[in-house]
């Protein structure tokens, strides 16, 4: 039963904030003129709305004033409404019939010298608050179950290193690893630096923790075919060597990693003779032919140019890594890098480059603009420093190559909803706040299926993402505020699914109902932002606590 | 920061110190200090009250020197928590004075002058040390003349004069400049108390001083008492006026820096101080350039370097974007000395390795970009945990385990590791986090298998 109008029972709470707000405003006529407003019953004073005094303040102003709807005219809604909202559910008024009205921020620090005109302002905004509170109606919070269980797609060292990091704290979850093998990028690698690791006694080591841990499946020769659900709730179809299994799971970890570009038509590349990082590092771990008497490597091919802008990051330090290596098994060997920028960023790379200089690897500068010439036996390059060209012997011409994305990254990417950026690489919710979510909850990303990151970031992140994805998984179920989107008028809908194309969360999707094709809004993937509403042509859909009818009157109330 | 304030499971314990810390992974028993701020945390509401009315003005270690701040403060007007602080060595009251002001200004009655420093004991699983680092200090590179040359500022101090809340509200006022207008304020003020005198005395008398002096000085009033004042306070009066219009005269000419340099690897990739690279130092540079375009786009900048090192997402697009639509020209070289020239201009010495040519050249502005240090105090906070460092004074890791320090346990993210920028940091954070959940749930484990 929807109440009648006259048993709207407002009360508004004027915080003064010390003085920040009555010292330049005038409160008492703020007061007189809140008390007149339609709906309007109780008005009071406080000193610091947001204090424990102020709070009771509004408690019983709910119970004695049997109010049904608060206003608290104070400071920003960023810090303060959960303060709010949570007492008036406290004092047993559904926290959504509440109302904020900032009179701090945008009025009385930025009017500290016009008392009138920024009183005038406040009561503007007042009246604003209290003709949206009177049209506010109840919600209930939301609350959804996860299913305790993750998938993590890409069993390189990223998403082994995810899967182990849940599994070690107790939850089960699948990892679907498109080769037959896992560990990714690792297994065609030699040694790992800066450190000189083995990559095959990582891989060995890490795969033997994975596939003994009993609360991981592992999946391999397999590919994700078809991703159903939002958060807490997927249904994902793998396809296998043995059919396709079906698995429901709670959170999902991308760590698809990234591919070594091949640079057909670069720098006269054959494989052979000039081959790229990837092949250098196969050559080095069958041991190096000793007739190989002088190296030159060439850094950023096909990357830093106009088709891949981008620096791909791990590129200089395997080439610095691999310029040691050889200078090791073949020490009268002459190796020398040209470059662009040697990109040894942070401690131990650049402690690795001072360390290969001292071991004799040779470093020129090249301008794109003047690139070295490969030729039969030789590469030519202008040296800067000396003003003219030299001329660099060459039995073995390496090149470095950046990580590119995955080819099914973009079938990732539709499945799962979330974007790539313009290199292929998924694009994280924030670029500094979030770099290992997606803006969709529930799907996490690492490793260089983000961006080319080498094995201490791979690592890293991998332990990231899973802290991030074990945040819904240790609740077991997500709770959202219901300002969310509805389909309030399920006639106007015409299922054209704009709407769907436009949302940033995948929170939509279109259903086939008796009425025929129709928007359904999950409602816990929605984040309220109102791209939606604001575009559906219909009218059809609508924000909770932000309806068009209550916008209105706010208007209405500013024009008054 | 916000949801750090207010996340039901975390308790802020800011101000505050390790001071030991028992036991082992999963059952650490660790010793704090909480320090006495003369303020109850759960009485302030971090209005802000007291600070304005407080009369004992204090240089501002946040804005890095450049501005003001009172006895009584919070660090930063965002800060989480907002609870103000007594800054006890500056403080009229707790230095014996009279005062009180904050006590009489705060309305929720929260200032308390007795308080002093509480120990508290939690018993925890993991520990996380997220203890930062230290910008370096480039005064120890003679021949950057960084505290000589006015003009020569670190990026840090160059951030607080973009930042629109900053010292100069977001003008790119250079420090010779503000000096100068500083100067001027303070002879205004002189000049309008003896100017108030002497109009005292040009009205007894009827008469314009300057008319009056010229008149003394030829010799009349020789014994006139009285009339030796007014002269004495006239001179002393010109004494303020004429170096007084002199600055104001050179204030005319002030702009905003327009000419910018930046200089990398200011302490890193330097035997004598940091042999690492710190990482984030291209970045910020370029960064810093492209918003002082924005706020002034005559602005030019030269960033001198000897690797551009343009290595995260997107981080080469936004170099190449600076290049091309913020005046941003990218120098090689190592630049090898800055000196003075005309109008405190900055002149900076380099060899462009392009051309092979030693040049000079004359900035408004030099944007020194310094070197990530090593946080101060991390030696006794490792000893105290019992971790080790590296040879740096990082928190010592592996890159197989690159947030687990050498004792299980304890971990570390951020910069306390090794030099690293937000994204990074924010996903360690994440690495460190799990690290610690991990320890906590095998604790739980041991729990349930003791029970049954």
């Amino acid at each position: 039963m929807p109440e009648k109008k006259e048993d709207i029972r407002i009360g508004v709470f004027l915080c003064h904030c010390g003085s920040n707000i009555a010292g330049y405003l005038n409160m008492e006529e703020l007061a007189e003129f809140s008390e007149k407003l339609p709906h309007v019953t109780f008005v009071q004073r406080n000193l610091y709305t947001c204090s424990e005094g102020g709070i009771n303040e509004i408690k019983k102003g709910i119970k004695e004033q049997n109010l049904n709807r608060v206003v608290v005219a104070s400071c920003t809604p960023r810090t303060h409404e959960p303060l709010f909202r949570s007492s008036c559910g406290e004092a047993g008024l559904n926290p959504y019939l509440f109302e904020m009205v900032n009179i701090r921020d945008q009025c009385s620090w930025v009017h500290m010298k016009e008392q009138e005109d920024g009183t005038n302002k406040a009561k503007d905004l007042v009246r604003m608050g209290v003709a949206k509170a009177a049209l506010l109606e109840p919600q209930e919070s939301i609350m959804s179950e996860v299913q305790v269980r993750a998938l993590v797609i890409g069993g390189g060292i990223a998403g082994m290193t995810s899967a182990l990091a849940l599994a070690n704290r107790g939850y089960e979850g699948g990892l679907v690893e498109r080769e037959e093998a896992l560990g990714g990028l690792l297994n065609n690698l030699n040694k790992l630096g800066p450190t000189m690791i083995e990559a095959d006694e990582l891989v060995e080591e890490k795969t033997r923790s994975v596939t003994g841990n009993s609360n991981i499946t592992v999946f391999t020769n397999a590919r994700v075919t078809e991703v159903q659900g939002f958060i807490g709730k997927y249904k994902v179809d793998i396809e296998t060597e043995s059919g396709v299994k079906k698995i429901d799971i709670g959170v999902i970890i991308v760590a698809t990693g990234g591919r070594p570009f091949v640079p057909e038509g670069l720098y006269n590349y054959d494989g052979k003779r000039v081959v790229t990082q990837l092949e250098m590092e196969k050559l080095l771990k069958a041991g190096l032919d000793p007739a190989i008497k002088n190296v030159v490597m060439i850094q950023c091919v096909g990357s830093r140019n106009e088709e891949r802008p981008y620096c791909s990051r791990i590129c200089c330090q395997t080439a610095v890594k691999n310029a040691m290596l050889i200078r090791e098994l073949n020490p009268d060997a002459k190796v020398s890098i040209l470059y662009r920028d040697m990109q040894m960023y942070g401690v131990e790379n650049e402690e690795m480059f001072r360390d290969s200089k001292a071991k004799g690897v040779r470093y020129i500068n090249y301008d794109p603009a003047n690139p070295p010439q490969v030729e039969p036996d030789k590469v030519r390059v202008y040296h800067a420093l000396l003003g003219r060209d030299m001329d660099l012997p060459a039995d073995l011409v390496v090149l470095s190559t950046p990580l590119v994305s995955q080819e099914d990254a973009e079938v990732i990417s539709r499945l799962l909803r979330v974007p790539v950026d313009e290199n292929g690489f998924f694009l994280e919710g924030h670029v500094k706040l979030k770099p290992l979510d997606f803006a969709t909850d529930g799907i996490f990303l690492c490793g260089s299926a983000h961006f080319p990151a080498n094995i201490r970031e791979a690592v890293a992140q991998g332990l990231g993402a899973a802290s991030r994805a074990s945040i819904p998984l240790s609740k077991g179920s997500v709770v959202v505020e219901p300002i969310i989107s509805v389909l309030a008028d399920e006639d106007a809908c015409r299922g054209c699914g704009l709407c769907v194309a436009l949302c940033p969360y995948g929170a939509l999707e279109i259903q086939k109902t008796e009425k025929g094709r129709k928007v359904h809004v999950i409602d816990v993937a929605c984040k309220g932002c109102g791209v939606c509403a604001a575009t559906c042509y219909q009218h059809a859909l609508s924000i909770n606590s932000f309806t068009d009818q209550q916008i209105e009157a706010q208007l209405e109330a500013f024009l008054d | 920061m916000l949801d750090v304030g207010r996340h039901p499971n975390i308790e802020l314990l800011a101000y505050s110190e390790v001071e030991k810390v028992e036991g082992e992974a999963g059952n650490f028993k660790v010793t704090i200090r909480r320090k006495g701020r003369y303020v109850e945390e759960d009485k302030c509401t971090g209005c802000g009250a007291c600070a304005e009315k407080c009369p004992t003005v204090v240089s501002d270690a946040f804005n890095e020197g450049l501005g003001e701040r009172r006895a009584i403060y919070s660090y930063f007007a965002q800060g989480i928590p907002s609870t103000h602080t007594i800054d006890a060595d500056h403080c009229r009251q707790l230095n014996g004075k009279k005062c009180g002001i904050c006590a009489k200004t705060c309305q929720a009655e929260a200032i308390n002058f007795d308080q002093e420093d509480r120990i508290l004991e939690l018993d925890v699983a993991g520990i996380i040390i997220a203890a930062g680092y230290d910008v370096f200090d480039p005064s120890v590179i003679p021949e950057y003349r960084y505290r000589e040359i006015a003009n020569v500022v670190t990026a840090i101090e160059f951030e607080r004069l973009l930042s629109a809340s900053g010292p100069t509200g977001g003008h790119m006022d250079r420090p010779s400049d503000r000096a100068v207008e500083a100067e001027i304020a303070g002879l205004e003020k002189k000049a309008k108390k003896s100017q108030k005198a002497i109009s005292k005395l040009e009205e007894k008398f009827n008469e314009p001083s300057a008319q009056f002096y010229k008149k003394y000085q030829a010799g009349e009033y020789k014994d006139d008492e009285d009339r030796k004042k007014w002269a004495d306070k006239y001179t002393a009066h010109l004494a303020v006026t004429e170096p007084l219009e002199e600055l104001k005269k050179q204030a005319e000419g002030f702009t905003v820096a327009k000419r910018l340099a930046f200089i990398q690897c200011v302490g890193s990739r330097d035997f004598r101080f940091y042999p690492f690279c710190s990482g984030y130092c291209c970045m910020h540079s370029i960064k810093e350039a492209i918003i002082s375009h924005e706020h002034e786009p005559e602005t030019t900048s030269s960033i001198f370097g000897m690797d551009i090192r343009a290595v995260g997402k997107g981080f080469e697009e936004y170099k190449i974007r600076g290049g091309n639509n913020s005046n941003i020209t990218y120098v090689r070289g190592r630049v090898a000395e800055i000196t003075e020239g005309p109008d405190n201009n900055p002149v900076v010495i380099y060899e462009d390795t392009r051309e092979r040519k030693v040049k000079r050249q004359e900035f408004d502005m030099v944007v020194l970009a310094t070197a990530c240090a090593p946080i101060k105090g991390i030696a006794e906070l490792a000893k105290t945990l019992g971790v080790e460092l590296d040879k740096y004074n990082f928190i010592k890791t592996s890159s197989l385990s690159p947030v687990d320090s050498t004792t299980p346990g304890i971990f570390v993210c951020g910069c306390a590791e090794s030099p690293m920028d937000v994204p990074e940091s924010v996903a360690q954070a994440s690495s460190a986090a799990e690290r610690a959940a991990e320890i906590a749930f095998q604790m739980d484990l041991e729990k349930e298998k003791a029970v049954a």
